[in-house]
C-alpha cells in the first residue's frame, strides 16, 4: 500500500466518523441545509487553504494570509462604498494588488534566500498595517451587485442552499487539484518541495516556480478576501485574525507534510470540512464554548503530525532495508 | 580587554545607532522625552516607560534567543503567556497564597516548554510545526482555565509584580534585568552558550562529538517556556486580569523580531542575549515614539514590517554569499548554461 496516501485515508476516516457521531447525536445535522451552510461558512477558509497547500507543498509557509483577507475586505469596502467603483472593477484591482504582493514576497524569499517564515511575517504586518492606514472603522458595503451575488444560490434537494461563494470554493478546489496533479507547474512545486537542490539540477525553473507559488497564494488570499467581504458585507481591519493558523491546520490535517513535497489538495478540502464539522457540532450542542474548536484542532494537528512522523520513519527504514539487500 | 570591548561595540554599532536615532526622533516629537523624575519613591518618565513596557518582550526575547540560536523557533510563547496569565489570575481569585501561585504558573510554563522540547528533540519535528500545535491549542487551554471569561483580581501582592517598584525601579524592569544578568552569566561563564551554538550550527555533528543534544534542546525549550510564563505573570499583574484571547497576542512575533534585530541569525549559531534585549528595547522605543507623536498605534505594524525588510536586505547583502548569489542569478545568466 502506498504510505503517502495513508494520511489522506486517515483524514477521510476521521471526517466520516466525526460526521457520523454528530449525526448520531443530532440527527438534524444529516441534511443538505447543514452541508450547504458548512460550505458557505468555510468558503473563505477553503480558498485560502488551497493557496496554503501549494506553499506548504513547496516547503514554505505563508503567514500573511489572514492579513491579506482583511486587507482585501477593507480595500473593497473603501473602493465600493467611498469611491463608488463597481464591485467587479474593485475585485480586479484587489486581486492585482494581492497577486503582486505575493509575487514580491516570493521574489524576496528566492533571491535573498531568507526563510519564507520571516518574509511572510513582514508581509503580515505590512498588510494589516495598510488596513489600518485605510481605515480603522468597519465599513458596510451596500451595492446591488453584492446583494445579487449574495442572493444567488442553487437550491439543493432538502432545502439546502449551495451559495455562490460555496460554489466558488468548490471550483477553486477543482482547479487546485488539476493544477497540482495534472500540470507542469504542479510537478515543479512537488519537485521543489521534495528537494530544492536536485530540482534545480534537473532543470526546474526554481525562481519562477517559487515566485509563482507565492503569487498564487496571494491571488487566492485576495479571492478569499473577496468571498469574506461577500460573506460579511463589510470591510473591517481587524477581521480574519489568525486565519493563517486555521489554514495551516487544515492543510496539515489534510495530510500534507509540512516539510514539503508530499500531500494532496483534496486532503485540504477534508481538513477544512473537519474544522467546519467541529464548529457546527459546537453550535448544535449549544453548551460548549467556541474555544473547544481550538483545543480539538490542536489535538488533531498533533495526531496528524505524529502519524506523519511515524510514516516517514517507517518508509525510511524500508528504504534502508531495501538498500542493504 | 579594551580591544575586545571596542570589537563588541563596533559589532553592536548598527543597533546602537538606530536606537539613538529613534530616541532622537522621539525627542523631536515630544521634547520632554528624556525627563526622568522621582515621584512617590518611583522613577517616572518616557525612558522608564519604554523599559517598563518593553520588559515582557525583553524576557521573551531572552528565551527566544536560546531557541533561535539552536536553529529553532518557538511560536507558542504568546499562547503560553495567555495560559500562565490565566492560571495566575484564576488561582489568585480562588484564594491560593502568592508563592504557590507563582510556582504553579512558572511550572506550567516549564511544562509547556518541555512539551515543545520533547516534540523537537525526541520526535524530531521541525520547531515551527512542533510549537504551532501549542500556539493553536494554548489559547483554548487558557480559555478552559478562565472558563471563557476575563478573570480580574485585586490581590496587591500579585499586582506588585506588574505595577510595583523596588528602590525606585519598576518591578518589570527589575525582573527583566535580573533574568538578563543570570542568563548571560550562565550562558557565557559556562560552556552552555558554546554548546547551544554548536547545536545550532550542526546538530548531528554536535551529537557525534559527544554532546547530549536532545537533553540540551529540551532544556532550551523549557527555559523559553519559563520566560514566557514570567512575562505572562507580569502582563496579567499589570492589567489586573487575564484575557485568554488577547494576552500575549502576536508577542511571539515581537520576540522573534527582537532577536533578529539584535543580530542573531535565524539559521542558528552565534547569538547574543544582550543584543536581543537591545532589539526589544528598540522595538518598544518605536512603539512609544508612535504613540507620543500622535499617530494611530496601528502604524506600528507597517514600521515593524519595514524594519524586518531592511534587516533582511542588510543581512543578505552584508554577507558575501548574498552578493555571489545575486551575481550568479542576474549577471552571469548566459555563462551558467554552458
Amino acid at each position: 500500500m502506498n504510505t503517502r496516501l495513508l494520511p489522506l485515508y486517515a483524514t477521510l476516516l476521521i471526517c466520516i466518523v466525526a460526521y457520523a457521531v454528530c449525526v448520531f447525536q443530532f440527527p438534524m445535522m444529516f441534511s443538505t441545509r447543514v452541508a450547504g451552510n458548512l460550505l458557505t461558512d468555510n468558503a473563505f477558509l477553503g480558498i485560502a487553504a488551497v493557496g496554503m497547500t501549494f506553499v506548504i507543498l513547496s516547503g514554505g509557509i505563508d503567514l500573511s494570509v489572514g492579513s491579506m483577507i482583511a486587507f482585501t475586505g477593507v480595500l473593497l469596502a473603501v473602493l465600493i462604498t467611498h469611491y463608488g467603483i463597481h464591485p467587479l472593477v474593485a475585485f480586479a484591482i484587489a486581486l492585482l494588488i494581492t497577486t503582486t504582493f505575493g509575487a514580491v514576497m516570493g521574489a524576496i524569499i528566492h533571491y535573498l534566500e531568507v526563510p519564507a517564515f520571516i518574509v511572510t511575517l513582514a508581509g503580515m504586518f505590512l498588510a494589516r498595517g495598510m488596513c489600518f492606514v485605510m481605515t480603522t472603522d468597519s465599513i458596510p458595503i451596500n451595492h446591488e451587485f453584492y446583494s445579487y451575488l449574495q442572493g444567488s444560490y442553487y437550491l439543493l434537494p432538502g432545502g439546502g442552499r449551495l451559495t455562490f461563494i460555496g460554489c466558488l470554493m468548490l471550483i477553486v478546489f477543482a482547479v487546485g487539484i488539476v493544477l497540482a496533479h495534472f500540470s507542469k507547474f504542479g510537478s515543479y512545486i512537488y519537485a521543489v518541495g521534495g528537494n530544492r537542490t536536485s530540482a534545480e539540477l534537473m532543470g526546474v525553473p526554481v525562481a519562477k516556480t517559487t515566485i509563482g507559488i507565492y503569487a498564487l497564494s496571494g491571488f487566492l488570499s485576495g479571492l478569499a478576501g473577496i468571498v469574506f467581504s461577500l460573506y460579511t458585507s463589510a470591510g473591517y481591519s481587524l477581521a480574519a485574525v489568525g486565519v493563517e493558523l486555521d489554514t495551516i491546520a487544515a492543510v496539515v490535517i489534510g495530510g500534507t507534510l509540512l516539510t514539503g513535497g508530499v500531500g494532496y489538495v483534496a486532503g485540504t478540502f477534508i481538513g477544512v470540512v473537519i474544522q467546519g464539522i467541529i464548529q457546527t457540532y459546537i453550535v448544535f450542542d449549544g453548551t460548549l464554548s467556541s474555544w473547544w474548536t481550538k483545543i480539538v484542532v490542536g489535538v488533531l494537528l498533533f495526531s496528524f503530525i505524529a502519524l506523519q512522523r511515524v510514516l516517514v520513519l517507517l518508509s525510511s527504514k524500508r528504504t534502508m532495508a531495501f538498500r542493504s539487500r | 580587554m579594551s580591544l575586545l570591548n571596542v570589537k563588541v561595540l563596533t559589532k553592536a554599532m548598527p543597533q546602537l545607532l538606530s536606537l539613538l536615532l529613534i530616541l532622537f526622533l522621539n525627542y523631536l516629537a515630544f521634547p520632554g522625552f528624556f525627563d526622568i523624575r522621582l515621584q512617590d519613591g518611583r522613577l517616572f518618565g518616557s525612558l522608564i516607560d519604554v523599559l517598563n513596557r518593553g520588559a515582557p518582550v525583553i524576557i521573551l526575547a531572552i528565551g527566544m534567543t536560546a531557541v533561535i540560536a539552536s536553529r529553532g523557533v518557538d511560536l507558542s510563547v504568546g499562547a503560553v503567556m495567555a495560559v500562565s496569565g490565566a492560571l495566575a489570575a484564576t488561582m489568585t481569585v480562588a484564594g491560593y497564597p502568592l508563592p504557590i501561585v507563582i510556582l504553579a504558573t512558572l511550572g506550567a510554563g516549564l511544562l509547556c516548554g518541555l512539551w515543545n522540547g520533547i516534540l523537537v528533540a525526541y520526535f524530531d519535528l521541525q520547531p515551527i510545526v512542533a510549537t504551532l500545535i501549542l500556539m493553536v491549542a494554548g489559547r483554548g487551554i487558557a480559555q478552559l482555565i478562565t472558563e471563557g471569561s476575563i478573570v480580574t483580581f485585586n490581590e496587591p501582592s500579585l499586582i506588585f509584580f506588574g505595577t510595583g517598584s523596588f528602590a525606585g525601579i519598576p518591578m518589570p524592569i527589575l525582573i527583566a534585568a535580573l533574568l538578563l544578568i543570570i542568563a548571560i552569566t550562565v550562558v557565557r561563564r559556562t560552556a552552555l552558550g558554546l554548546l547551544i551554538e554548536s547545536i545550532g550550527i550542526n546538530r548531528s555533528a554536535s551529537s557525534y562529538a559527544g554532546l547530549n543534544s536532545k537533553l540540551l534542546l529540551l532544556v532550551i525549550y523549557a527555559f523559553c517556556g519559563f520566560c514566557a510564563a514570567l512575562a505572562g505573570i507580569i502582563i496579567a499583574a499589570d492589567i489586573r486580569g487575564a484575557d485568554a484571547n488577547n494576552a500575549g497576542l502576536w508577542l511571539e512575533l515581537d520576540a522573534i523580531l527582537a532577536v533578529v534585530v539584535g543580530g542573531t541569525s535565524l539559521f542558528g549559531g552565534r547569538f547574543s542575549i544582550l543584543m536581543s534585549a537591545l532589539g526589544a528595547i528598540i522595538i518598544q522605543a518605536m512603539n512609544t515614539g508612535i504613540l507620543l507623536s500622535g499617530f494611530p498605534p496601528e502604524y506600528n505594524l507597517i514600521l515593524k514590517a519595514l524594519v524586518i525588510i531592511v534587516i533582511l536586505l542588510s543581512q543578505s547583502f552584508s554577507s558575501a554569499g548574498g552578493w555571489t548569489f545575486i551575481k550568479a542569478e542576474f549577471l552571469s545568466k548566459g555563462r551558467k548554461r554552458h
